[in-house]
């Protein structure tokens, strides 16, 4: 602040550095089948991007390092962590978050599923772990409960004590079998 | 939480992604998977001036077999990998190891060059390709070199990698058909980094004697170590349980564990000697099945 009061020179400096640090990208991304375009800056994470940016504020941030598994979303069919991604690397990129699962007002059989056996108490950590359990379904139709376990093992949840969920996720995959 | 400020580059080849880092030196980073840069930057322990991102580069995502050796691009993901069959026929090690790396959705992201670049001692694929003796190729402004991998790693998080040269692969031997692998961790929690971790394959001749052992830990020094002494000691031998004993008994003078907030120093060792003990054991039970 000192610098910027004080003296030209620096003011410039300061300018010049901060627009060559801030260089945007123009970037497109489909989100839930909308298409998305905006500047973005390279520090932006894609869950930011896609809170602030899309308003799609279903997709949570916990930790911001890649631990909690709350900002799990589906890049290209296959489940990422929307904090670990810059919104510039997911440019041209088709993205699936939690809004993107209920058709309307009508939740998929996995949310419903959840909904019936109590998958979720404050809800904070549930749409990673619906977006988690979502690519585990689509990739193993008939898992048991150590496969569900495990493939959650990435999700923290403060509330349920897993139970719940792990019930919710296998009587999903029975729904969507049968 | 959020990444410092950073430019950006998208590398269109290996060249212009040397360039880029000839052109910025120490301060730029090469992005791949950014499963660990990513969270680095947010925690600002790394800030990098510019990001070089490698990965719409074509081609660096290809696992082939290629004249007895298996060739894994840099930005071959790690799941894709671990779900190879290209991969576990040439390397059953692989998609065994690669299940202990972090979770599903972690391995969707990172890639096989982006954990070896960034050479956390914990972590499973350095472990792996030094073990298996592989060889890391460098692209810098002066060309392609290979590295071995008990020359590549230096130091926790360092390599003999120059600030301007590429990872841009790694070339891991064929292990011979009915080799049998095993991989053994203590971790506190599923996904979590090792606190030690084995990775072991072992050929048996068909007079029932070892005629191939490799063998390497992580989590015990500042790189992943090779154990050639306990090598040594299963090597032409009949690995009974008293040999698998004597082999194990080698690994106290071959690392050098550290004391940290995970474990002493001392429960590192006795821990490590006990996973090569069964990691040996139950490569050698798996050995001599066909694949």
């Amino acid at each position: 602040m000192t610098e910027l009061a004080s003296g030209s020179t620096s003011q410039r400096e300061l300018a010049s550095e901060s627009t060559s640090q801030r260089n945007t990208e123009s970037i497109t991304v489909t989100v839930n089948g909308h298409a998305y375009t905006a500047d973005c800056e390279p520090r932006v994470t894609l869950a930011d991007f896609l809170r602030h940016t899309c308003g799609l504020t279903g997709t949570h941030l916990g930790c911001e390092h890649g631990v909690c598994g709350a900002c799990t979303i589906l890049v290209d069919g296959r489940s990422a962590r929307a904090c670990l991604m810059l919104a510039v690397q997911a440019d041209g990129a088709t993205i699936t978050t939690v809004e993107g699962l209920a058709a309307g007002n009508a939740l998929n059989p996995l949310q419903e599923a959840f909904w019936d056996n109590h998958g979720l108490q404050c809800g904070f950590c549930t749409p990673g772990m619906l977006m988690t359990a979502t690519e585990l379904l689509a990739d193993n139709p008939d898992p048991d409960a150590v496969e569900v376990r495990e493939c959650l093992s990435g999700n923290l949840c403060r509330c349920t004590g897993y139970d719940s969920i792990v019930r919710s996720v296998l009587d999903a995959a029975q729904r969507m079998r049968s | 939480m959020k990444p410092p400020a950073v430019r950006y580059a998208r590398a269109g080849d290996v060249r212009e992604a040397v360039a880029l880092l000839a052109e910025h030196g120490s301060d730029a980073k090469v992005l791949a998977g950014g499963q660990s840069l990513v969270p680095l930057m947010s925690f600002r322990l790394a800030r990098p001036s510019i990001l070089v991102d490698i990965n719409r580069i074509g081609g660096l995502d290809r696992i082939e077999q290629d004249n007895g050796s298996l060739l894994i691009g840099a930005m071959a993901r790690q799941r894709d990998v671990e779900l190879s069959d290209v991969a576990a026929a040439a390397v059953p090690l692989l998609p065994q190891a690669l299940r202990y790396v972090g979770h599903v959705t972690i391995r969707n992201r990172g890639t096989v060059g982006g954990s070896l670049a960034h050479a956390d001692p914990a972590a499973e694929l350095p472990a792996v390709v030094t073990a298996l003796g592989g060889e890391l190729v460098l692209e810098g402004p002066g060309g392609t070199r290979s590295v071995a991998a008990e020359d590549f790693f230096t130091g926790t998080f360092t390599t003999v990698m120059a600030p301007d040269e590429v990872l841009v692969g790694v070339r891991l031997p064929r292990l011979p058909d009915r080799t049998g692998v095993a991989v053994e961790e203590l971790a506190r929690r599923h996904g979590d980094f090792a606190i030690v971790g084995v990775v072991a394959a072992v050929h048996l001749a068909d007079d029932g004697t070892v005629d191939l052992v490799r063998l390497a830990a992580s989590g015990v020094d500042s790189v992943p170590v090779r154990l050639h002494a306990a090598e040594a000691a299963l090597s032409g031998t009949r690995p009974t349980a008293d040999v698998l004993e004597a082999a194990a008994a080698t690994v106290d003078a071959s690392i050098h564990p550290a004391d940290d907030v995970h474990a002493p120093a001392s429960y590192r060792r006795h821990v490590a000697r006990l996973l090569v003990q069964r990691a040996l054991g139950a490569a050698v039970e798996r050995s001599g099945v066909e694949r």
